[in-house]
């Protein structure tokens, strides 16, 4: 009896040295992330603000309208972002939203004379918010939660679908889409292309990247990455797993129509792919391409493929496509994470949502003796 | 009036039935096991009571509502609240935000957006981790926790909520002798506050801590009743000793 009673405490004992041994193994590798992970990611912000910022004064003007569509389909891609790296809702037509608001916008301008800034813009966000509420009720209110295959296949077809319409449509313009639309005014100047266009949708880009910061770091952010790591586990907390990603769908849909109105006035022209498949398809690679789940990578991404795919087509003309997917292929096979996740970890990544807390607890504990 | 009334209840998968006209009585602040061989029904009939499987037939009543046909997130509205199984603790959350997660359930969106609850929960979320024993790993991912300390984390995000009744699925599934005896310890103060309905296979556990047990065979109910009440039944010592 006392013996068998020894073995279980040995047996005890050991466990216990086994679990000391883990946590201090497992506090070790959270401390150095911790330490070697906290503040990447903001200095990567702070760089690309800074690049931006300077870009024009050092780019040749063609490269500038270069830039500034880049910019704009940065904007594209933090929507997606939004959608997939922070909710897990795969939407695989995201340029249904993009593109119905530059056809809006382009409508607009055409038939009803409308260009000035502070008309179009909010218009082409209401647009795409609107057929993002309409999609995703469809989509997601469901009485049960959808699953990832039916979100992706239904937002595949939305956005196939509203290809096929648009180059139908005679009132829409068919194969040919919208051309020559009136450029964005505000009062009696016109927004041409150039470094004050550039200028103004990167000042749009940096607000809605603050925001969208603003969101996904609040408790709203966290309520997200619930969603998007365990969707049953926190409706059995009483969350509206549904709804919450309606919302933020439908934030991800305004922020597409957004970019989308934006692109339609500095192209000066829509084309039905604007709505279609290939675009929807190239804003989930620029987003798998920089790293989804953080912000800046959505728009490092997008910077890349762009840069890289305009580099490419200059100086291959003929292979560059073939170069461009092999490179995407070796990231997306090694890198799932995306390029970001070189110089960030997991934990800044997914982010701690009681960070304040801690600093008032580390406070606490050593005001206490 | 019991807090918890399943009646009746029949589950049907196909061409198996799981459940066969099975009930469960729980009153209020009562510690209440659930036990039977493999294959009996337990975890089938806790998931109908969950709202993880809708019932072939039956009712269940919680607080006096009929909530048979309510999804997980009306009942964990209406005051209950599940432990999984299997352990799903969101593993790349650190601690402190998984309790968090479970304690903002209810705030209203925009409290959320403008995180307008953070501060308010902060000394609950360090309360409930310091019930737990889990104060000083706060800010680690809760992937670095052991399988014992994930287990205890599970069980204070579920009680979170201030559910009036707690459903845990095997809470001591993979645990030491000595965290066995720990969330024994764990659970003892909630039963001022909080009902509990258990399953469990470890009967001296369960012994230790519940007050009434319900014993399933077959998809019905064999006995029901006070711990010495069942350990004096004969079907049931019956039913363990066929096993064994």
């Amino acid at each position: 009896m006392l013996k068998s009673m020894s073995v279980v405490r040995e047996a005890i004992a050991d466990d216990e040295a086994d679990d000391a041994m883990a946590e201090r193994v497992a506090a070790g590798q959270a401390k150095e992330q911790v330490e070697t992970g906290r503040r990447v990611l903001p200095i990567v912000e702070g760089v690309v603000l800074v690049a931006a910022l300077f870009a024009p004064l050092v780019l040749q003007d063609y490269l500038t309208v270069f830039a500034t569509r880049v910019i704009i389909l940065a904007l594209f891609a933090l929507s997606f972002d939004l959608v997939w790296g922070y909710a897990g809702i795969m939407s695989f037509g995201q340029a249904l939203f993009f593109g119905s608001a530059g056809y809006g916008v382009a409508l607009l301008a055409r038939d009803l004379d409308i260009t000035n800034i502070f008309l179009v813009l909010p218009a082409g966000t209401i647009i795409g918010l609107t057929f993002a509420l309409l999609l995703g009720g469809f989509l997601l209110l469901g009485r049960h939660p959808s699953s990832v295959i039916f979100v992706s296949l239904g937002t595949l077809t939305g956005s196939y679908a509203a290809d096929r319409l648009a180059r139908g449509w005679y009132y829409l313009g068919g194969q040919n889409g919208i051309p020559s639309i009136a450029p964005m005014t505000i009062g009696g100047y016109e927004f041409l292309e150039g470094p004050p266009f550039y200028y103004l949708v990167l000042g749009i880009l940096v607000v809605v990247y603050l925001l969208c910061r603003f969101l996904v770091r609040s408790q709203f952010g966290l309520a997200l990455a619930g969603l998007r790591e365990n969707e049953q586990r926190i409706a059995f907390f009483g969350y509206k797993a549904q709804h919450l990603k309606a919302i933020i769908f439908a934030i991800g849909g305004a922020i597409a129509g957004l970019a989308g109105s934006l692109y339609a006035f500095h192209e000066g022209f829509v084309w039905p792919n604007m709505v279609g498949v290939v675009v929807s398809t190239q804003v989930v690679l620029y987003v798998l391409f920089g790293g989804s789940g953080t912000l800046i990578g959505a728009v490092i991404g997008t910077v890349i493929v762009e840069g890289v795919s305009f580099w490419l087509s200059d100086n291959y003309r003929d292979i560059w496509p073939i170069i461009l997917g092999l490179l995407l292929l070796l990231v997306i096979l090694f890198r799932p994470l995306g390029l970001i996740s070189l110089v960030s970890g997991e934990r800044e990544r997914v982010g701690s949502f009681g960070a304040a807390a801690k600093e008032t607890e580390k406070e606490k504990r050593n005001a206490a003796p | 009036m019991p807090l918890l009334e399943a009646a009746g209840i029949k589950k049907i998968f196909g061409k198996l039935t799981a459940l066969d006209g099975a009930a469960l009585t729980v009153g209020e602040n009562e510690f209440h096991g659930l036990i039977g061989p493999n294959g009996s029904g337990k975890s089938t009939l806790m998931k109908c009571i969950a709202g993880a499987e809708v019932p072939t037939q039956g009712k269940v009543s919680f607080l006096n509502a009929d909530i048979t046909a309510f999804t997980p997130t009306e009942r964990a509205r209406a005051g209950m609240s599940l432990k999984f199984q299997i352990t799903s603790v969101l593993p790349t959350l650190t601690l402190y935000d998984n309790i968090l997660l479970a304690l903002q359930a209810q705030s209203s969106l925009f409290d959320l957006v403008f995180s307008r609850t953070r501060r308010l929960l902060h000394d609950q979320v360090m309360t409930m981790l310091t019930q737990f024993r889990l104060a000083d790993r706060a800010f680690d991912a809760a992937a670095a926790l052991s399988h014992g300390q994930q287990q205890w984390l599970e069980i204070a995000m579920a009680l979170a909520g201030k559910p009036k009744l707690l459903l845990l699925d095997e809470p001591t599934g993979g645990m030491s002798l000595e965290e066995r005896r720990v969330t024994g310890e764990l659970l003892q103060p909630i039963k001022q506050h909080c009902s509990l309905v258990i399953v469990e296979h470890d009967l001296d556990f369960i012994r230790d801590i519940c007050d009434r047990l319900t014993v399933l065979d077959q998809g019905k109910v064999l006995a029901s009743g006070t711990v010495s009440e069942i350990q004096a039944n004969k079907s049931v010592q019956e039913i363990y000793l066929r096993r064994a």
